[in-house]
């Protein structure tokens, strides 16, 4: 019996296109647009001004603040402005723009390809490495990596749970970075155990990814204290609180954070990039993308400078099909769709996917039949049918007493809503109001 | 009579009796003394209860109203200055005499100025498509059409053009309460100083991008160019963030910066056409 | 670029599941009841089926074009349902007005007045049934006992049910095992060769039914087995005191509305409670008042009335049994 997470959940079709496809390096593009904030926190402040010449992994737009991000460049060339491009916030940011030309790294950078398994740096040196390189959680959330790896006083970390979940249809670059660089993810592991003080990991993969189960399950006996786990194939299998519970029976309590119950959680993108950061002193200025949908003529994954405009992804692809409908940055269940291909890759960007036309429009509204197939699909074991009402009714104050800040946001529900009710359109605005009342009550 | 209905007349009768002692006594217990010139203030005010004065309802305001030194900030945008004398009266105090107000859109971007580039496919809420992304045109300052401020509008003064892709808010029937102001996430309704005629020049744009993408995004967008602010001989005219604003107290409606704007931005509502030529470019909006 | 793409909030993928092919989902979980009826009732069966099928549906139509004024949704396929169950529920010699009027009620008082779908606190199909049965309490109590396929519609032959057999026996002070003689054999119960509405009868194709609905997860077990397990147990416990007084479980089970009521009218989406505990609460409710009804009752039969009782405790029900939230703090003293 494979772990898993106690109730709820859905299962959509999967669509691993890609999961075949090794990851390839796509070409530096000519002008890349950085934005300042690709991470959760306080945005970058801007170091560089026009005109000036930058090299790759050089430090851009440094840290303000506690819940910050330091920033580099990805590729080597001349500031050309400092403007704002349209991100996946829907929104213009502001962005570092360059006219690359060659390819010119920091000479601190070690780009051998050798792996380097001793870890000489201390604890406090890990986590300083962390903040110096720019690591945030590279499943998506973008949470900074050195603040989570920082255990609040008072709080103990018992295990590190590594997430190489993917449980997102299309998406495959976790999955082909466990195949292809399995020793340097480990070694990733183990550089984050230390500076957690933990003797303990858990690397938890969908057992859909086989191949990848036993890859680094053979590797991990190399390894002190790391073992792979297979989880049943469900979504939202890798949803931190699930993880935690299926992995180590531990429910984090509402309102409080995986630390609370000693866990702390790290993507495996995430490990790799700290790998690189502390190992080869590299930056995090690239990363592994999915470029997928079911009408791209060569989908694929590929190594991505940050930066780079989405169309030099989609040309990679084999260019964007006329049909396409909908062009989302993430997966199709949490992923956001994006307005056009300007939008550049961030450090966040797990992949790319492409909608045909019919599959990109929603379906008709139905009155709600009272089916409770949304509280069933709902992981976190919410109503999702009143919290949706009670938001689009304005009754704010009852939702947050129906805890609709436990709501993370997974879709399930409006994905299994026979009636395709937009639950997830309301529970979003609800909380957002529930959250922005509580903080105006909190400054009077 | 049988003994039977005597019994009962006098049983019920007693009843009665003791019940409406009891209740008596209790009534007297569990009174609230009020002022008996809350009930007299709130018999003159609307009843609309739309909040518009600021407090939770007519009944409310009349509390506020009988307990205040004076009417500094008290003010029933529904029943305007006719309503404040009456109450005035009742309390023996003055009443201010408060400017009528009137909502305005401080956008312009129907499909023909301002061309659609997404085509958003989520629920017709203004708030939710806001927090999602700039809109399906390229400006993200300007109305997204979904009419939250249309449902706020509990006065029926408000529809949706269905060509323009705008709210239209008709001047009659607008009390000035506030609600629509309230429901727009973007910030686009003001409510500007009611003038005779119902006439109004205004800046119909939010937008505050570089003159370059404002421009780009919209036809009719303000870009900031300052030319009705150089124009402007009453000093009506402030520009910030690359976007002009008329303040509506100074103005004199000359009409100087309607003809100056090189986008056609600012709007002359219910004025007659004029004799010259460049009157052709002054947009205006049909009632 | 070619069209302007389409963006909404996540998830942007969805289901093929729908409301149209969950109510086409109940519906072929009860062909086979309605195969039994037909065979076993004959023509009169599908008289009185298609009627209430037909009434439902054009009442629904009328009201919501003509009355309510609002967008008609007859394609969703509720009405069908409606009045398939009404149907179901009703002896095979009903007479056509009747089912019209029941029908009537059954769309017009206890759907559209809440609001349409999705908003009746109570089960149309059974508020149209109870209407019937307090209208025309003779029509509604004689019951066509099963010849095999026959052409003949109102001038069917008549019997009693198992139940009230029993019921008017233990009354007269006749014993049970003396009256257990008349009634049919278990394995004729099972089947549906019995007296009974036309869609009650065959235990074995309601069966089919349950097991297809559960496949497809149109329904889950919660309420049919929380149904079914609580009348059992309950009449259990009774039977095990005093044989001579109080039928056996496995009679009860394959007698009367229970199976058709515990499996299509109580798993009603509408009008059942939305979380596991609320449904088992429920279902046991049901359980309980049925085999009261039918033991102490003036009636012979329960399970509507017990379903209607049980239906207005549903908003209570989910206002305060919620499912216990992941991470929920358990609050101590």
């Amino acid at each position: 019996m494979l772990k898993s997470f106690p109730s709820g959940g859905v299962h959509p079709p999967e669509f691993k296109l890609t999961a075949g496809l090794q990851i390839r390096q796509l070409p530096v593009p000519a002008l890349v647009t950085i934005p300042v904030s690709q991470h959760i926190g306080a945005p970058a402040a801007v170091l560089v001004k026009k005109g000036d010449n930058v090299k790759t992994g050089q430090l851009i737009a440094s840290v303000t603040g506690f819940v910050s991000s330091n920033i580099h460049s990805s590729v080597s060339g001349t500031v050309n402005k400092i403007d704002t491009v349209t991100d996946t916030t829907g929104y213009k940011q502001t962005a570092v723009f360059i006219d690359a030309s060659g390819d010119d790294w920091m000479e601190t950078i070690d780009r051998s390809s050798s792996l380097v398994r001793e870890i000489k740096a201390s604890q406090a040196e890990i986590i300083e490495k962390c903040k110096e390189s720019g690591i945030v959680g590279l499943g998506g959330a973008t949470f900074p990596s050195h603040v989570k790896l920082s255990v609040p006083k008072g709080k103990k970390c018992e295990v590190l749970i590594i997430n190489g979940v993917e449980c997102e249809p299309y998406l495959t670059s976790d999955h082909r970075l466990m195949l292809e660089k399995g020793e340097e993810v480990l070694t990733g592991v183990s550089i984050l155990m230390k500076a957690l003080g933990v003797e303990k990991a858990m690397i938890g993969i969908e057992n859909n990814k086989k191949d990848a189960v036993s890859h680094l399950g053979k590797l991990s006996s190399g390894y002190k204290g790391i073992t792979v786990h297979a989880l049943k194939v469900k979504y939202p299998q890798g949803a931190e609180k699930q993880l935690i519970k299926a992995l180590t029976g531990r429910e984090v309590p509402s309102g409080h954070l995986p630390v609370d119950v000693g866990a702390v959680v790290h993507n495996v993108g995430t490990a790799f990039a700290v790998y690189e950061a502390v190992q080869k002193n590299k930056p995090l200025f690239e990363r592994v993308v999915t470029i997928t949908g079911k009408s791209l003529s060569n989908p694929g994954n590929y190594l991505v400078r940050v930066g780079t405009p989405l169309k030099n992804l989609i040309e990679a692809a084999g260019g964007q099909p006329e049909d396409t409908g909908k062009i989302i940055s993430g997966g199709p269940m949490m992923g956001k769709a994006i307005p056009g291909d300007g939008v550049p890759v961030v450090k966040g960007t797990s992949g790319i996917v492409l909608f045909p036309q019919p599959d990109s429009v929603r379906n008709a509204v139905n009155p709600c039949i009272r089916c409770a197939k949304c509280t069933f699909a709902c992981p976190m074991n919410l109503e999702p049918f009143l919290l949706a009402t009670l938001s689009a009714k304005g009754m704010f104050e009852r939702a947050e007493n129906e805890k609709i800040t436990d709501c993370m946001e997974c879709g399930s529900c409006s994905y299994t809503c026979p009636a395709a009710r937009p639950l997830l359109d309301y529970i979003r605005l609800g909380k957002s109001t529930v959250i922005k009342l509580a903080r105006q009550k909190n400054l009077k | 009579m049988s003994s039977t209905v005597i019994i009962t007349i006098i049983s019920l009768t007693l009843l009665a009796i003791v019940s409406a002692v009891i209740l008596y006594f209790v009534a007297q217990k569990f009174k609230i003394f009020e002022d008996p010139r809350i009930d007299d203030v709130q018999a003159v005010l609307p009843a609309a209860n739309c909040g518009g004065c600021g407090f939770a309802g007519c009944r409310n305001f009349a509390e506020a109203l009988v307990g205040a030194e004076n009417f500094d900030g008290l003010n029933c945008p529904v029943g305007g200055n006719a309503v404040m004398s009456q109450v005035a009266v009742i309390l023996g105090k003055t009443a201010v005499q408060v400017d009528p107000k009137v909502a305005v859109l401080l956008c312009n971007g129907s499909p023909e100025f301002r061309p659609r580039t997404s085509k958003y496919d989520g629920v017709e809420d203004c708030r939710i498509q806001h927090s999602l992304y700039s809109g399906e045109t390229d400006c993200s300052y300007g109305c997204l059409g979904n009419g939250d401020c249309v449902r706020a509008c509990q006065f029926d003064a408000m529809y949706m053009d269905q060509k323009t892709l705008l709210p239209v808010i008709i001047d009659d029937k607008c009390v000035s309460c506030g609600a629509c102001v309230k429901a727009c996430p973007r910030n686009l309704i003001e409510l500007r100083k009611k003038a005779k005629k119902d006439r109004k020049i205004y800046v119909a744009c939010s937008n505050c991008d570089k003159g370059g993408p404002a421009k780009k995004a919209c036809s009719v967008a303000c870009i900031g160019c300052s030319k009705c602010f150089k124009v402007c001989e009453f000093g009506a005219i402030t520009i910030k963030n690359n976007l002009a604003y008329i303040d509506a107290a100074k103005c004199t409606f000359c009409r100087k910066c309607v003809t100056e704007c090189p986008t056609n931005s600012i709007l002359e509502i219910n004025f007659p056409p004029r004799k010259e030529k460049t009157a052709a470019v002054a947009e205006t909006i049909a009632n | 670029m070619s069209n302007p793409l389409n963006i909404s909030p996540s998830p942007h993928i969805h289901t093929t599941e729908t409301t149209r092919k969950l109510m086409s989902g109940v519906i072929i979980a009860l062909v086979p009841a309605v195969i039994s009826s037909v065979l076993f009732f004959g023509a009169g069966a599908a008289i009185v089926m298609s009627t209430a099928i037909i009434s439902c549906v054009a009442f629904e139509y009328l009201i919501q074009r003509f009355i309510l004024g609002k967008p008609v949704s007859i394609t969703d396929g509720s009405a069908v349902v409606t009045g398939l169950l009404l149907g179901l529920n009703l002896p095979s010699n009903i007479p056509v007005l009747s089912i019209v009027m029941g029908s009537l009620v059954a769309i017009g008082v206890a759907k559209m007045t809440f609001g349409g779908l999705g908003n009746n606190p109570f089960n149309p199909a059974l508020v149209g049934r109870v209407f019937m049965l307090i209208s025309f309490p003779v029509q509604m109590t004689t019951w066509p006992v099963p010849k095999g396929f026959s052409t003949g519609y109102t001038d069917a032959v008549t019997g009693a049910t198992p139940l009230a057999l029993i019921k008017e026996g233990l009354k007269n002070g006749e014993s049970l095992s003396q009256l257990m003689n008349n009634v049919p054999e278990t394995i004729d119960m099972i089947l549906g060769k019995m007296g009974g509405s036309i869609g009650e009868v065959s235990a074995l194709a309601l069966l089919i039914g349950l097991v297809y609905m559960l496949f497809k997860k149109i329904i889950t077990w919660h309420i049919p087995v929380s149904v079914i397990g609580s009348l059992m147990g309950f009449t259990a416990i009774l039977w095990l005191i005093n044989p001579e007084a109080y039928a056996s479980p496995v009679f009860h089970l394959l007698s009367g509305g229970l199976l058709l009521g515990a499996i299509f009218m109580a798993t009603d989406y509408v009008t059942s409670p939305m979380s596991a505990v609320g449904m088992i609460i429920y279902g046991c409710g049901i359980g309980l008042l049925t085999a009261v009804i039918r033991i102490w009752g003036a009636y012979p039969e329960g399970v509507s009335f017990a379903i209607l009782i049980m239906n207005a405790f549903v908003p209570l029900m989910n206002a305060y049994i919620k499912p216990k939230k992941f991470g929920e703090e358990v609050k101590n003293g």
